[in-house]
C-alpha cells in the first residue's frame, strides 16, 4: 500500500487561498534504466493526480517519467465551503491510491 | 560452453546499447509545444520559472512555475505545461488549474538527465499562451553505487 | 591548515569547543533547495518513511503480540536521545551494534518477532522514526569499554588506504573536503543526519549503504551489510561527530 502525506490547513476563511502539498511514495520507474541483470526495468509510473473538492475537480496533473520518484506536487485552491478534499493518484500496473482531507471553512 | 555464454551475454549487451533511447531534441520539444498550444506561438512573459541554476542531483530538482493573473473570469490560468530538451522524453507534466485555483502556482520535483533548456507554458482562460524558458546545469553524483542492496 | 585539521579530528574531536569547531555538516555543502527539502517536514521525502515507521511503532509484532509502544510508550518521550547514543555495545550479545541492529535485537528478544532485513523499507522506517526523536540533540557516543574498542577499530579503518584507487576516508574527507569530485563538492563525512533520503538513491538509506557506496567508489571489496567492520566505522564516525547536531531524517544529493 502506498504511503501518502497531504499537508494543508484544517480550517480557512471563505475566499482564502490555501496551499496544498501532496507527497506519495512511488518509484516512478522510467523504463529507461537497466536493472542489476542488465535488462531494462519496465516503465512503472504514476500518470495522473487529481484533487476534487466536494466532488468538483479543482486541480489535475498529467505526469511523465521526468517527474521524480516519490512525487511531490504543491498547488493552491480557494476555500469555498466546508467539506472533503479527495486526492487520487493513478498509474501503470493499475496503480490507484486516494486520500481524503477535511476542510472547515468559516465565514469570511 | 563458458565462452559461448560470455559471447551471448555480450551480444545481449550490444543490443541493449542500441535499444537505449537517444535523448529528445530541441525539434521534439518544439513539436510538443505546438501540440499543447494547438500551433499558437506562446509569447514570452507572465510566467515565472523558479529552478536552481546549478543542480545538486538531477534525480530530484525542485521547480516552481507561477503565472501572473487576476485569476478572475477569462484572466485565469487553465493549464501549465513543462517541457524539456534533452531527457529521453520531452514531456514533463501538464497541470490543469482553472478559476478555483486562487493562485496560479505549482511546485514539483523533476528529473534532468543532463544540462539543458526547460520551458514552462501557460494556457490562459482566453486561449492565449505565455512561456518562460530556463537553462540549467546538471552535475553527476560521485560514488554512485554499483548496484542497490 | 588541512593537516592541522586532520590532527584535530584524529586526537581531539571531543575537546573542540563550539567557537573553533571546524566541523561542518554535510548539509552546508548542498544547494539551498536541497537544504530547504531537509528543513521543511512538508517537503522532506524521508517523512514518507517516518510515517511508515510510526505506524510500525504502534503495530503489534511477533508471538508477543506487543508493539514497540506497548513497552516504550510515546516514542517522542522514550526514544528522545537514544539514536544519539548509537552505535553502542550490547552486553548480552557482547558486540557493538548500530540502531537498526538494536531494533532487531528488541524484535527478536522482546517481541519474539523475526529480525527485519537490513536496509528493507520496514527497518529503515523504524530506524528513521526513532532517529528523528533525537533531532536537534548532540551526538553522544557511549563511553563504555566495548563501544570505545569498536570506535578504535573503526578509526584505524578510517585512515587505512583501500581499493584499487588506494584511498582512505581521511584523504578525501579530512584533507580534500570542499574540493570537487566529479562535479560534486566533497563533504567532511559527518554522519549525524542518517538515515537519509539520498537524491541519488531516490529513496531512504542507512549510513552503511552510503559507506558501501564510497568503498565501491574507490574500487574496494565491500563488506556485507551488517558486517562488524561497518559497525566499527560507524562507531568511529560517532566519536568523530561527538557534539554535532543530529539532523535525521536528512536529505543529501
Amino acid at each position: 500500500m502506498a504511503r501518502a502525506l497531504i499537508h494543508m490547513p484544517a480550517t480557512a476563511r471563505r475566499g482564502e487561498v490555501i496551499e496544498i502539498r501532496a507527497l506519495i511514495g512511488h518509484p516512478m520507474e522510467t523504463g529507461y534504466r537497466p536493472g542489476a541483470d542488465g535488462r531494462i526495468v519496465p516503465r512503472d509510473i504514476i500518470r495522473s493526480f487529481v484533487c476534487r473538492y466536494n466532488g468538483e475537480q479543482v486541480f489535475g496533473a498529467e505526469l511523465h517519467q521526468a517527474i521524480s520518484a516519490n512525487p511531490y506536487i504543491a498547488f493552491f485552491t480557494i476555500a469555498t465551503e466546508s467539506g472533503t478534499l479527495e486526492f487520487t493518484w493513478e498509474g501503470d500496473n493499475r496503480f490507484a491510491h486516494s486520500e481524503k482531507m477535511t476542510l472547515t471553512v468559516s465565514a469570511a | 560452453m563458458k565462452r559461448r555464454d560470455v559471447l551471448a551475454a555480450g551480444a545481449g549487451l550490444a543490443l541493449l546499447a542500441l535499444a537505449r533511447p537517444a535523448s529528445a531534441t530541441p525539434e521534439e520539444m518544439a513539436a510538443a509545444i505546438k501540440v499543447f498550444t494547438g500551433g499558437v506561438t506562446p509569447k514570452e512573459g507572465k510566467v515565472k520559472f523558479d529552478i536552481a541554476q546549478l543542480i545538486d542531483n538531477g534525480n530530484a530538482v525542485p521547480v516552481t512555475v507561477a503565472v501572473e493573473s487576476e485569476q478572475r473570469g477569462a484572466d485565469h490560468v487553465a493549464a501549465i505545461a513543462i517541457f524539456n530538451e534533452k531527457n529521453p522524453q520531452t514531456d514533463v507534466a501538464v497541470f490543469t488549474l482553472g478559476p478555483r485555483a486562487g493562485k496560479a502556482e505549482v511546485s514539483t520535483r523533476i528529473r534532468l538527465a543532463t544540462s539543458q533548456r526547460l520551458i514552462a507554458i501557460a494556457r490562459m482562460g482566453d486561449g492565449s499562451y505565455w512561456s518562460k524558458s530556463v537553462d540549467v546545469i546538471v552535475t553527476l553524483a560521485a560514488c554512485i553505487e554499483g548496484e542497490a542492496p | 591548515m588541512k593537516r592541522a585539521y586532520a590532527l584535530l579530528l584524529a586526537c581531539c574531536a571531543s575537546a573542540a569547543s563550539a567557537a573553533d569547531d571546524a566541523r561542518r555538516s554535510g548539509s552546508e555543502f548542498m544547494s539551498a533547495s536541497t537544504q530547504a527539502m531537509q528543513r521543511d517536514d512538508t517537503l522532506n521525502p524521508g517523512m514518507l518513511w517516518i510515517s511508515g515507521g510510526e505506524a510500525q511503532w504502534n503495530a503489534a509484532a511477533g508471538k508477543s503480540g506487543k508493539s514497540c509502544a506497548a513497552c516504550h510508550g510515546d516514542a517522542a518521550k522514550s526514544m528522545r536521545g537514544v539514536a544519539a547514543r548509537f552505535p553502542a555495545f550490547d552486553a548480552a550479545g557482547k558486540v557493538t551494534v548500530n540502531l537498526a541492529q538494536r531494533i532487531n535485537i528488541c524484535r527478536e528478544r522482546r517481541q519474539q518477532a523475526p529480525a527485519l532485513k537490513l536496509e528493507a523499507e520496514e527497518l529503515l522506517g523504524l530506524e528513521a522514526y526513532v532517529a528523528m526523536q533525537s533531532r536537534g540533540m548532540p551526538v553522544a557516543p557511549p563511553q563504555d569499554a566495548g563501544t570505545r574498542a569498536s570506535a578504535a577499530r573503526g578509526q584505524k579503518m578510517y585512515f587505512q588506504r583501500i581499493g584499487q584507487l588506494n584511498l582512505s576516508c581521511a584523504q578525501c574527507h579530512d584533507e580534500q573536503w570542499g574540493k570537487r569530485l566529479a562535479g560534486s563538492t566533497i563533504p567532511q563525512a559527518h554522519a549525524a543526519a542518517y538515515p537519509i533520503y539520498r537524491l541519488e538513491w531516490q529513496a531512504m538509506g542507512s549510513l552503511q549503504r552510503r559507506l558501501r557506496n564510497c568503498m565501491s567508489g574507490v574500487r574496494a571489496e565491500i563488506p556485507s551489510l551488517g558486517a562488524q567492520e561497518l559497525v566499527d566505522l560507524e562507531a568511529w564516525l560517532a566519536v568523530r561527530d561527538k557534539g554535532m547536531t543530529m539532523e535525521s531524517p536528512g536529505v543529501r544529493p
